[in-house]
């Protein structure tokens, strides 16, 4: 085990022992990233090499130098016998879909590859301030539209560090990979539909999706405005809690930022399950899909090895001290990627607009007659095609002969979702849940091209994440064994509004439980010598 | 041959006179700024950005609905109006759609024929300003200064009759935006905004016609000089036996011509939907309760009371209360002054308007103060001063921002009541002009207004006029 493997935490606290400094720990960093890394993401990636199979790829940019500088600054805060924050010294990556000032924030989009962030997001101020160090700029589907990160315009995309022909998820895929596989300790990630949690599945790391509003979203370069979450992904349930504390809060440049004081997760986060109601619903052991060529929606249970460790989990927590709910009705839950679909987009088009050509980022070099030529020549060669879907479809559904029969109707369905959410975890209800075990996602990491190119089967491999989009609520992803292939397994705990502190103990709990499980000693394929 | 009228409704873009910007911390005004130095990654819709309400806006919105009779909402939304321009750096505008701040209202115009028009208000909501684009050399040239700058953007419905009172309405709301404080309403500077919607109908009939929209209005004059020319020009087209297609024209100021800028056959679908970054605005009543405590009384019910309460003519009214702070100053000037009022309007409109033009000021920056003027005239009332001196004495107290009888006592201004000096004045003037003394004993009486002038004239206006007629009257006899 190299530094750069440690917790956060345990960072944090050999840093203050004195035992490390921060530049040690950016070594650290920097080294795994040049063992298991490979070349970044780039525009013109020519063809992908044998040798390019063999590594990550996390990064679209590595920012070296401006981390040393930061690291060097933690150095001396410390030795002038000043607080360094939280997070001193921890390496951590940024998802790009953020600002940071000074890196160019591309979105993984020709059409922002240009772009040089003039200030910095506010989840990105909070850990640098913290004392956190940036390393790099994660990759990820292009404009966060994707669920295996292949989407990014950056290739190499990231690939599976447990099973390299295998996808990071995403669209956090980046973010997953620099964190399970050592090159950092941390990673500011986003979820709109998922792409915090299943990445963080697939890569077999802790995810979470905190509450709608729970951490702002200023300089987070806007997918579905009314779903996007950011949040942490990290190793462990209390790494995951230490980034949280340091990202939460109010922010006044961000009026959907809640003005919700931050409870200290950290503070009670070993006190355990005990009388804590955990619900399971079978409408979380289920998925829905439409037939690809009838359009019908078919029902079909999850595998056995992606509800068993959701089984063996309830067991678990139940033997601490649970009291365990069966058959919690979720019957909203199969709407939630139609419903997503109509909604994403429609915000998704609106917030692709102001991707010109006129201001900033990538403008055609070919000539043109006029300015409707200067936009559609620029937009068409500067958006992948997953951008372009998205504004197809959202143009579409918002369109004002059919925006009452799509977007009104998602809108209605979201508040039936939320309805859902609202009833069993009502203190004077009839389940009274403090939180709902489901599975995160539907299948383990599948293979690099399998699903590509079909973009609603993609969508559907968030239908199990989704619904706490719509509703607005706290999810955890949290790792749960790996399957017979070797690949990780994950369960996911969703809870009430702000109830991301009672998550994070039952998570934290799981994860004692298991502590001795041979899985746990298990190391991502890239890892293995 | 058939009597046309002609079917006005007026869209007008008023800018808020807040300091900062709607959603950004950027001034809200840079008319004296270069292009592009008063914008920030939030005006500028740069990647990530989001938009904070300034609550400012609201209030002064809520003003403005309240003095249009309109009815605010406690709970309403903002939305995007999405649609593709350079100087547009979002790709949307954000604006109030289906739920705005207010809806309803309306306007009464009092018209100097003596009729009054109701006009309605169809809309009223909240919105960003967009950039500016100048078109200069074949080049395309964009200004963010003015983007996120507040705008309400009020609508009225197809109730004005004629080009001078479609002028009437944006002199008269003019008037009420200043009045309440909420917009500076300087037309040359863009606060207030115009566009016409013209179309007409003969006489009699009640159904509308297809309308022009007429653009860039933006004067009171352009609106009057447009709509006159819009008229005439579809009365020339449907007696043609042509019809009136819904065209945007444009205004173009200098030459005084209409010019087509487009057809529009197909409304833009600016797929509105509520915008998700902001919260809904809550005006709750304490907030809205607070909001009015600053409304003043509105410009035409304090028009009437003036004419009820202190007994002036409605010409007098109605220019007394043509601004905020005149009528203001009027009304502590006849409290200061306790005696007629009407004294106190004709100084007002005589001499203190004068005053205010010649000096660019508005009622409430003069140094000559309500209470001053009122004891100006509470003096020349005494008798201690006489009618020329008084006036004189505005543009003193002006310059010295001294109180008048601060001026009077040490200028020595007060008017010489003693008898005996007078008297001795008056002997010489007589004894100095025979000739006039022998015109008035061979009956032409009306030289004694001469004489008493030249007693001024010898006092340096200080003497009591009627004192110094008594005593001509008496040696002359």
């Amino acid at each position: 085990m190299e530094l750069c493997d440690y917790s956060a935490l345990e960072m944090v606290r050999l840093l203050r022992a004195g035992e490390v400094s921060a530049v040690d720990l950016l070594d650290s960093a920097l080294s795994r990233i040049e063992a298991v890394d490979g070349r970044a993401g780039s525009l013109e990636p020519g063809e992908i090499t044998t040798e390019d199979r063999m590594r990550v790829h996390s990064f679209i940019t590595l920012t070296a130098d401006r981390a040393r500088a930061r690291a060097q600054a933690v150095d001396k805060a410390l030795a002038a016998g000043e607080e360094p924050g939280l997070l001193a010294g921890v390496p951590v990556s940024i998802k790009d879909i953020f600002c940071v000032k000074g890196t160019p924030s591309t979105a993984a989009s020709r059409i922002l590859s240009t772009f040089v962030a003039p200030y910095s997001a506010t989840p990105a101020v909070r850990m640098e301030q913290a004392g956190a160090v940036i390393v790099g700029k994660a990759n990820l589907d292009e404009y966060t539209y994707g669920s295996s990160n292949e989407s990014s315009a950056f290739q190499p995309s990231p690939r599976n560090p447990w099973n390299l022909d295998r996808v990071p998820g995403g669209s956090s895929g980046g973010s997953a990979t620099s964190v399970a596989s050592g090159e950092v300790a941390l990673s500011l990630g986003t979820d709109t539909a998922g792409s915090i949690r299943q990445p963080a599945a697939f890569c077999g790391v802790v995810g979470v999706k905190p509450t709608y509003g729970r951490v702002s979203r200023y300089g987070l370069i806007a997918f579905g405005s009314s779903l996007d979450c950011p949040g942490p992904l990290a190793r462990s349930v209390s790494d995951a809690a230490l980034m949280l504390q340091v990202i939460s809060g109010p922010d006044r440049h961000d009026s959907t930022a809640a003005n919700v004081l931050v409870d200290d997760y950290l503070a009670n986060i070993e006190k355990g399950v005990k009388g804590l109601r955990i619900g399971l619903s079978p409408d979380y052991f289920q998925i829905s899909f439409p037939d690809p060529l009838t359009g019908e929606y078919h029902q079909q249970a999850v595998p056995d090895e992606i509800e068993s460790p959701v089984r063996r989990a309830a067991q678990l927590l139940k033997e601490m001290g649970a009291e365990v709910i069966e058959d919690v009705p979720m019957p909203n839950t199969r709407y939630g990627i139609p419903a997503y679909f109509v909604i994403s987009r429609v915000e998704a088009a609106s917030n692709l607009h102001r991707f010109d050509g006129v201001k900033y980022g990538y403008r055609t070099a070919r000539p043109v007659r006029d300015l409707s030529e200067l936009y559609r020549r620029t937009r068409g060669e500067g958006f992948g095609a997953q951008p372009k879907l998205r504004i197809l479809m959202g143009m579409y559904v918002s369109a004002a002969q059919y925006s009452e029969q799509y977007y009104r109707r998602a809108l209605q369905v979201r508040s039936l979702i939320r309805r859902d959410f609202d009833q069993v975890f009502d203190p004077n209800g009839k389940y009274r849940l403090d939180a709902l075990l489901t599975p995160t996602t539907p299948t383990a990491a599948f293979e690099l091209g399998a699903v590509y190119g079909d973009s609603v089967l993609m969508q559907y491999a968030d239908q199990l994440t989704v619904p706490a989009n719509h509703a607005g609520v706290p999810g955890i992803s949290l790792p749960a064994g790996l399957d017979s292939q070797g690949l990780p397994l994950s369960i996911q705990l969703l809870g009430r509004d702000f109830s991301e502190a009672i998550l994070l103990r039952i998570g934290r709990a799981y994860e004692q439980a298991t502590t001795q499980d041979d899985w746990r000693n298990v190391r991502p394929a890239v890892l293995r010598h | 041959m058939t009597e046309y009228e002609v079917i006005i409704g007026l869209e007008t873009h008023i800018q808020l006179n807040t300091i900062t910007k709607v959603f950004c911390s950027c001034k809200a005004d840079s008319w004296i700024d270069l292009p592009n130095t008063n914008i920030c990654p939030v005006c500028c819709g740069l990647p990530g950005v989001l938009p904070v309400l300034n609550k400012l806006v609201v209030e002064k919105a809520t003003l403005l609905a309240e003095a249009m009779h309109a009815e605010t909402r406690s709970l309403s939304f903002f939305d995007r109006k999405n649609y593709f321009y350079p100087d547009l750096p979002k790709g949307f505008q954000i604006s109030q759609f289906d739920m705005s701040l207010a809806h309803g209202g309306y306007l009464d115009l009092p018209m100097p024929q003596g009729y009054t028009r109701h006009v309605t208000i169809h809309k009223l909501h909240i919105e960003e300003d967009a950039g500016k684009t100048v078109n200069q050399h074949g080049r395309r040239y964009i200004d963010f200064n003015r983007c996120g700058v507040p705008l309400v953007e009020m609508v009225t419905g197809p109730d004005l009759r004629s080009a001078d009172e479609a002028a009437q309405y944006l002199i008269r709301l003019r008037q009420l935006l200043r009045w309440v404080g909420v917009s500076e309403a300087d037309m040359e500077k863009g606060h207030l905004r115009c566009d016409a919607n013209v179309s007409i109908r003969p006489v009699g009939a009640t159904h509308l016609n297809p309308k022009t929209e007429i653009k860039n209005v933006n004067s009171i004059d352009a609106v009057r000089n447009a709509i006159l020319k819009e008229f005439d020009r579809q009365v020339r087209e449907v007696e043609a036996g042509r019809r009136i297609e819904s065209w945007t024209l444009e205004w173009d100021e200098d030459r005084g011509v209409l010019r087509k800028m487009r057809s529009k056959e197909t409304e833009a679908d600016y797929r509105y939907f509520r915008e998700p970054d902001l919260l809904p605005i809550r005006l709750t009543d304490e907030w809205k309760h607070d909001i009015l405590r600053n409304l003043p009384e509105l410009p035409l019910v304090r028009r009437e009371r003036f004419v009820k309460q202190y007994g002036l003519p409605e010409y007098d009214a109605d220019i007394l209360t043509s601004e905020r702070s005149l009528s203001d100053y009027f009304e502590a000037a006849v409290k200061n002054y306790g005696g007629d009022p009407k004294k106190i309007s004709n100084w007002l409109m005589n001499d203190v308007l004068r005053m205010l033009n010649e000096r660019g000021v508005s009622a409430d920056q003069l140094k000559l103060t309500p209470r001053s003027l009122a004891e100006i005239l509470k003096l020349i009332d005494a008798g201690t001063i006489n009618n020329s001196t008084g006036k004189a004495l505005l543009e003193k107290v002006e310059t010295t921002g001294r109180s008048p009888a601060e001026i009077v006592a040490s200028e020595g201004l007060a008017k010489v009541s003693d008898d005996s000096a007078i008297r001795k004045v008056c002997q010489e003037i007589l004894a100095e002009n025979p000739k006039e003394v022998e015109s008035y004993k061979s009956g032409k009486v009306t030289l004694i207004g001469w004489f008493v002038g030249q007693v001024m004239k010898k006092m340096r206006g200080k003497a009591d006029a009627s004192l110094a007629r008594t005593i001509f009257e008496e040696l002359l006899q």
